[in-house]
């Protein structure tokens, strides 16, 4: 039992590091860039760019805990998006049925996968490896030709903005702009709350940290622990379908190089965010400062209007050093 | 526990040491620019779609030096990486960080309406450069600078005309293959145009058309099955240089020559673009005719700013001047609507002189 507490304190510690990161950069950007991000939307329009990676982040999250990964998100979402294009201006669809492919998808990929890991105990990076470059495949197959969606339902919802009550700003001609979010916003936010909640305080919740915090002990305890390997992956490759609709609802198109590295950045974010690559330890709201720490360091290095886009990809990594270091040096202390 | 506290009390310090001093030094830096340039400079923010070739590197560079710090410009760059999604990112911020004027490369065609009126909401004039946007009103961009693709496809088939008529090589006799661009991107349409015009009207046989993807492997494969299914081939229409080195591979490998000779068994290629690599091509007699499509857009967009910022209302279209090289000197120049085009004979000089 003392140990279970010292691992939630170990993993509370991660994600005060990665919440005081997050909003040091934050104050950081409004002190070096100014003007830009002293506006709320800069803010609303990263949680719009981004909303779809919060969700595969979370599903994400949920694997990692398990002790799994999953890198077939990013080609998932793809593929939701092209078939979802497809469908709604080759077959003349409606935004229910494209709903249903997306969440289909999904869960075509998670049974496969996740019956591949659980019930075969193939790795899980074999298998979704396998996921990615099918779902790549498959999204060409559909269609090769990238191209929008007009279908008029579609382009409705897509340009839907929630107005944020009491939140605004002046734009150059000095007319007050009110601040807003997409949809995916809303739904990558109740999605943020339902995996907290189940992650807290159900027992699904419960076995996915005992499962990827030592299998053997949870399978001593009486925890079905193939069953809950099969769940997360099943959990992750929903979302991931429900992360596609969402990105696909932001874009508004269908392309093969979609979410290219996607799935990348969903690891990365969970890293960040404190959930640990070794399972057992990990944060739903630790993932969502992840991934909001991810996307401020794009906005700012494409803000400071640094001419290499690698530059990106540096930061990045000097991030995930210093996740990894903290983390591997909280995994030392442990060993005590 | 002691230890992690200690740990973490040291990251925090570090952190808020780098947030501190970073963020003293640039303010002093601001402040001191202010007092040198009283009329603050104008704010470019630039949306490029990329860095695939080196014609948009070109582009890349030819912006970049002309919006330079030296003559008054705060330039913003913004790489895509190829995703119309990173683009509409980047106009966001644009907009949000109030910069003066945006100028967009955009990656497709389609899907720039709600952007293009953000910014037209917030009073930013927006330039499009390169290829095209498809919007509903066109008052939701303020010029566009570009290539006019449809001359530079006219262009190549007046010097085949003018090339075989000097040969006096029967229109019937002349067999093309047109290997493509991207279907739907602007230079394949307008390149494609000129040509499916020019065969019927000067009656040469256009065997068939497939798109090469703008890359030389996909040009070679198609090629390769060009050749297969036809043993008449003499000219080969190639919509940019990528596609010309797939077909000339394609060719060779099939154990043919290429060059500017068609009577004598030779495939002729013409190419579009003129990239460095294009134009080595030219100089070894591999490529007969290389039609120039200019990536160095900057100079006209700086001069549509200024018509701006003096109040001015600057030409919706306009286009960048571009040139045409070939081996052969038998056609000095060629006549278009009216206007007339010199044939530049590539030399090493030449080739030397270019900055892409």
């Amino acid at each position: 039992m003392q140990k279970k507490r010292k691992t939630l304190t170990d993993a509370n510690l991660l994600l005060t590091i990665t919440i005081v990161v997050f909003f040091l950069m934050y104050i950081g950007a409004i002190l070096f860039q100014g003007k830009g991000f002293l506006k709320p939307q800069t803010f609303f329009n990263i949680l719009n760019a981004n909303a779809a990676l919060l969700i595969l982040s979370c599903g994400m999250s949920v694997v990692m805990i398990t002790g799994g990964i999953d890198i077939s998100v990013g080609g998932v979402t793809a593929l939701v998006s092209m078939c979802c294009a497809v469908y709604l201006d080759y077959h003349n669809g409606n935004v229910l049925g494209a709903v249903a492919i997306a969440l289909a998808i999904g869960l075509a990929f998670g049974i496969v996968q996740g019956f591949l890991v659980a019930y075969l105990d193939i790795q899980p990076f074999i298998v979704s490896l396998a996921g990615m470059f099918f779902a790549r495949g498959m999204t060409t197959i559909v269609n090769t030709n990238p191209f929008n969606v007009a279908n008029e339902e579609f382009v409705a919802l897509k340009n839907v903005r929630i107005i944020i009550p009491g939140m605004g700003s002046l734009n150059k001609l000095g007319k007050y702009v009110n601040a807003y979010v997409e949809i995916g916003v809303i739904i990558a936010i109740l999605v943020v709350i339902i995996l907290f909640c189940v992650l807290k305080w159900t027992r699904l919740g419960r076995f996915f940290y005992a499962v990827g915090g030592n299998s053997q002990s949870a399978l001593m305890l009486g925890i079905n622990v193939k069953r809950t390997k099969f769940l997360s992956h099943l959990l992750c490759s929903l979302l991931a379908g429900i992360g596609g609709f969402v990105y696909f609802m932001h874009v508004g198109s269908g392309a093969a190089s979609h979410a290219m590295g996607a799935e990348m950045n969903a690891i990365a974010s969970s890293i960040i965010g404190g959930t640990m690559l070794t399972g057992g330890v990990g944060n739903i709201i630790g993932t969502f400062f992840g991934v909001l720490s991810l996307s401020t360091i794009q906005n700012i290095v494409s803000s400071a209007g640094l001419d290499q886009a690698w530059w990106t990809g540096i930061t990045i990594a000097a991030m995930l050093c210093l996740f990894l270091v903290i983390q591997s040096v909280v995994m030392a202390r442990k060993k005590k | 526990m002691k230890k992690l506290l200690v740990l973490l009390g040291i990251i925090v310090l570090c952190l808020l040491a780098v947030g501190y001093f970073g963020s003293v030094t640039p303010v002093e830096n601001i402040a001191g620019m202010e007092d040198e340039v009283p009329g603050d400079g104008i704010v470019v923010g630039f949306s490029q779609l990329g860095a695939e070739s080196d014609w948009r590197t070109a582009n890349t560079e030819s912006m970049k030096s002309t919006f330079s710090e030296e003559k008054g410009y705060e330039f913003l760059f913004d790489d895509a990486q190829q995703k119309q999604e990173n683009q509409i990112k980047a106009i966001r911020n644009f907009i949000l960080q109030e910069v003066d004027y945006i100028v967009l490369a955009p990656v497709t065609e389609t899907g720039w309406d709600t952007v293009l009126q953000e910014a037209k909401d917030a009073g930013i004039p927006v330039i499009i450069v390169d290829r095209m946007v498809d919007v509903a009103d066109n008052r939701l961009f303020t010029a566009w600078v570009g290539s006019d693709f449809e001359l530079e496809g006219k262009k190549a088939c007046e010097w085949l005309h003018a090339y075989t008529k000097l040969k006096s090589i029967p229109a019937e006799n002349i067999h093309i293959v047109n290997i493509q661009g991207t279907i739907g991107a602007s230079a394949q349409i307008g390149r494609t145009a000129s040509l499916r015009r020019a065969a019927k009207d000067y009656g040469w046989d256009l065997l068939a058309e497939e798109s090469g993807e703008y890359t030389q492997a996909k040009a070679r494969e198609v090629m390769g099955s060009f050749l297969k299914q036809y043993d008449n081939i003499n000219v080969v229409y190639c919509e940019n240089d990528n596609e010309a080195f797939g077909a000339i591979e394609a060719i060779e490998n099939a154990g043919k020559r290429v060059g500017k000779d068609i009577e004598s068994g030779e495939i002729m290629i013409m190419s579009f673009d003129s990239t460095n690599a294009g134009l080595t091509d030219v100089l070894e007699g591999k490529i007969a005719l290389n039609i120039e499509c200019n990536p160095l857009h900057g100079p006209r967009v700086q001069s549509i700013i200024e018509t701006l910022e003096t109040g001015g209302t600057p030409d919706k279209q306009a286009y960048v001047e571009e040139d045409m090289f070939a081996t052969d000197t038998s056609v000095t120049s060629i006549t278009v609507n009216g206007f007339n085009y010199p044939v530049t004979k590539l030399t090493e000089a030449v080739l030397k002189e270019r900055t892409y």
